[in-house]
């Protein structure tokens, strides 16, 4: 069973290997230090050219990466904390999300801008967002998230070396020491074909899921345990929907599950307000032609402490998910 | 690569009489949106990107008409692009300020399109290629701390760009005694590039002043800048100009397309003159009659199903 560290590491390495336009830059990428959360750790050494520490400059990073791409390489981005992100904003949204159809597509901008978020780790209201519902929607620009149902890995060598477009690829810090999700006897898996993968799990030989529980990145670790409480305990059946694309926003396999169960639940580790699932909501709204009950289940609207139990005030927590699957039940 | 201090002056002039076109027509309604000129700052691009080779790349802002003519651009593209045609440069997506043609690149936002040049530089180096980045900055520029950014791993990556800074002595509206402390070269100096400060609207001297920093660039010695105080004698953008009419007047004696008319022979000036006229015609009334660009020609910003 692999990690997901490892399979992070292992689809960069990949990377690398498979083209000599591959470029990784970051801050502290070097070895032996390998990056703030180990994912670059041996790259430097076996690539010494190709993997660039930079200075503490976000912004800085993230543009001359669009530079290098507009010129033909295919550079990843990482960026050390995803709070960070921001202060490349507007080298994302500005210049790589642009450029190409600016230019009526005479350039392409493939780079790959890697960051973990999230908390649960107790880093405090800056080191802990989840900040990736301000770039969703940009037009131009690819946001992917990380999970354990897909190989990450894979994912990330497809974004580096496939994609032409620009790819923001969320990572979540509690993903790193995750192993990648086996079925076992207790879910049937499903992943539906594309670049990037959408899963669809549920409780193995359970009868018509009750609920369609809407998900990505991490979420989908505290989802999977909800799940299994709420079979249990309660003989609710889920069936977890999770998208590897976030942005461009597609429906259908979440559209299809939700004609099915007529029950939605949103989980997302982002506030609450004016985020993915409300953006969920009014696309199921305007598409199917049935009643849906509907809940969100998001972080509160407010930034996320550093005490242990302040953070689990803010954060979703499992009883939450929990709770919001009874409501919707509720006749 | 040769050109005459005629050849210098056409140049100028091509970009002069495009853009006072360009002001003129604003207010006839043929285009849309904005513009800004760069009227008076022609010995700039025309001397810099004298020394300029085919592999060179050019990383402009939003007053990027002159270097992209000096480029090479052609009138005709660049007025069917501000006219929003289909045989515009960018097909009319991108407008005044967003100009894509060969290895020439302009972003309409300051300062972030400095780090695009210093990672230009970074992949030209890293695949050998000799080229030299060129990337064109204003006065107002330096209130953006990208820029620092970007200067630091130039200098520290010893990358093959020129920075050339155009201070025309105001950001927008505001005087460079209202935005900018201290002296502009120890900004370059301070991270080690080796920079030159000249005062000049004479294409001949600022060509010659670059030639030698252009040459170290491109034998692989790191970043060097060119700062060149300047003027603009047309407003920022269309018609937002408060500046004294005295201090305008006073700057356009040294207009740098008089001081190169007055190292020609007047006959030789009056020719280019017609000849300048008739294409910048030729330029505009061709795009005008070519088709509006609209929603037909409008893709996807990405592949959305990938």
């Amino acid at each position: 069973m692999t990690g997901i560290l490892q399979a992070l590491n292992d689809g960069l390495r990949h990377s690398l290997e498979a083209s000599a336009a591959v470029y990784l830059l970051g801050e502290d990428i070097l070895d032996p230090y390998g990056g703030a959360f180990k994912v670059v750790k041996g790259l430097s050494s076996d690539y010494p050219d190709r993997v660039i520490t930079t200075p503490v400059s976000e912004a800085g990073i993230v543009g001359v990466s669009v530079g290098m791409a507009l010129r033909g390489l295919r550079p990843v981005a990482e960026i050390m904390f995803g709070d960070f992100l921001m202060l490349a904003a507007d080298q994302l949204m500005n210049h790589a999300a642009k450029f190409r159809w600016m230019s009526n597509d005479q350039v392409r901008v493939p780079i790959v801008v890697r960051t973990p978020m999230g908390g649960y780790r107790g880093y405090g209201p800056t080191h802990s967002q989840t900040l990736e519902k301000h770039v969703l929607g940009t037009a131009g620009l690819r946001v992917l998230a990380a999970n354990t149902l897909v190989n990450p890995g894979t994912v990330l060598s497809r974004a580096i070396l496939e994609d032409d477009d620009p790819v923001l690829f969320v990572e979540h810090k509690l993903l790193y020491p995750q192993m990648m999700f086996s079925a076992g006897s207790e879910f049937e898996s499903h992943q539906l074909r594309g670049r990037y993968p959408w899963s669809i799990l549920r409780i193995a030989g359970a009868p018509r899921a009750d609920i369609t529980l809407a998900t990505y990145g991490y979420m989908a670790e505290i989802g999977r345990e909800v799940m299994v409480r709420l079979a249990y305990e309660r003989e609710i059946f889920v069936e977890m929907v999770v998208p590897t694309q976030l942005s461009p926003f597609r429906l259908d396999p979440l559209m299809e599950s939700a004609g099915r169960t007529g029950r939605v639940l949103v989980l997302e580790e982002g506030t609450l307000n004016l985020g993915w699932g409300a953006e969920l909501a009014a696309r199921l709204l305007e598409t199917l032609d049935q009643d849906i009950q509907f809940r969100r289940v998001a972080a509160r609207n407010m930034p996320v402490a550093a005490a242990a139990k302040l953070e689990q005030h803010v954060l979703p927590q499992e009883d939450d998910i929990f709770s919001a699957a009874l409501t919707l039940m509720k006749p | 690569m040769k050109s005459t201090p005629a050849d210098s002056f056409r140049l100028m002039l091509q970009i002069r009489r495009f853009e006072e076109r360009v002001l003129e027509l604003f207010p006839r309604g043929l285009f849309y949106g904005t513009t800004h000129t760069y009227i008076g700052q022609e010995a700039n691009a025309v001397g810099v990107l004298h020394w300029l080779e085919e592999s060179d790349i050019v990383v402009s802002n939003h007053r990027c008409h002159g270097h992209f003519l000096a480029y090479g651009g052609s009138m005709h593209g660049l007025a069917s692009e501000l006219m929003g045609r289909t045989t515009g440069i960018c097909a009319g997506r991108g407008g005044s300020q967003h100009i894509q043609w060969r290895n020439f690149y302009a972003n309409g936002i300051l300062g972030g399109t400095v780090p695009l040049a210093v990672g230009m530089a970074l992949a030209v180096k890293k695949q050998s290629q000799g080229s030299v980045v060129f990337s064109f900055m204003g006065d107002g520029t330096l209130g953006e701390g990208v820029v620092y950014e970007s200067l630091n791993m130039a200098s520290l990556w010893e990358l093959p760009v020129f920075f050339v800074l155009e201070n025309n002595r105001y950001a927008q509206s505001t005087p460079i005694k209202l935005h900018l402390a201290g002296e502009i070269a120890k900004r370059f100096e301070a991270f080690g590039i080796r920079t030159m400060h000249i005062d000049s609207t004479d294409v001949d001297l600022i060509r010659n002043t670059s030639e030698e920093l252009i040459t170290s660039v491109r034998k692989a010695a790191g970043p060097r800048a060119l700062i060149i105080d300047t003027y603009r004698f047309a407003p920022h953008s269309k018609g937002d100009d408060v500046r004294d009419l005295e201090e305008i007047e006073q700057f356009r004696r040294k207009d740098p397309l008089q001081l190169q008319a007055a190292k020609l022979n007047p006959t030789t000036v009056e020719e280019l003159e017609t000849e300048v006229m008739e294409q910048v015609e030729q330029a505009f009334s061709t795009a005008q009659q070519d088709p509006v660009a609209d929603a037909g020609a409008v893709t996807a910003a990405m592949d959305e199903t990938a």
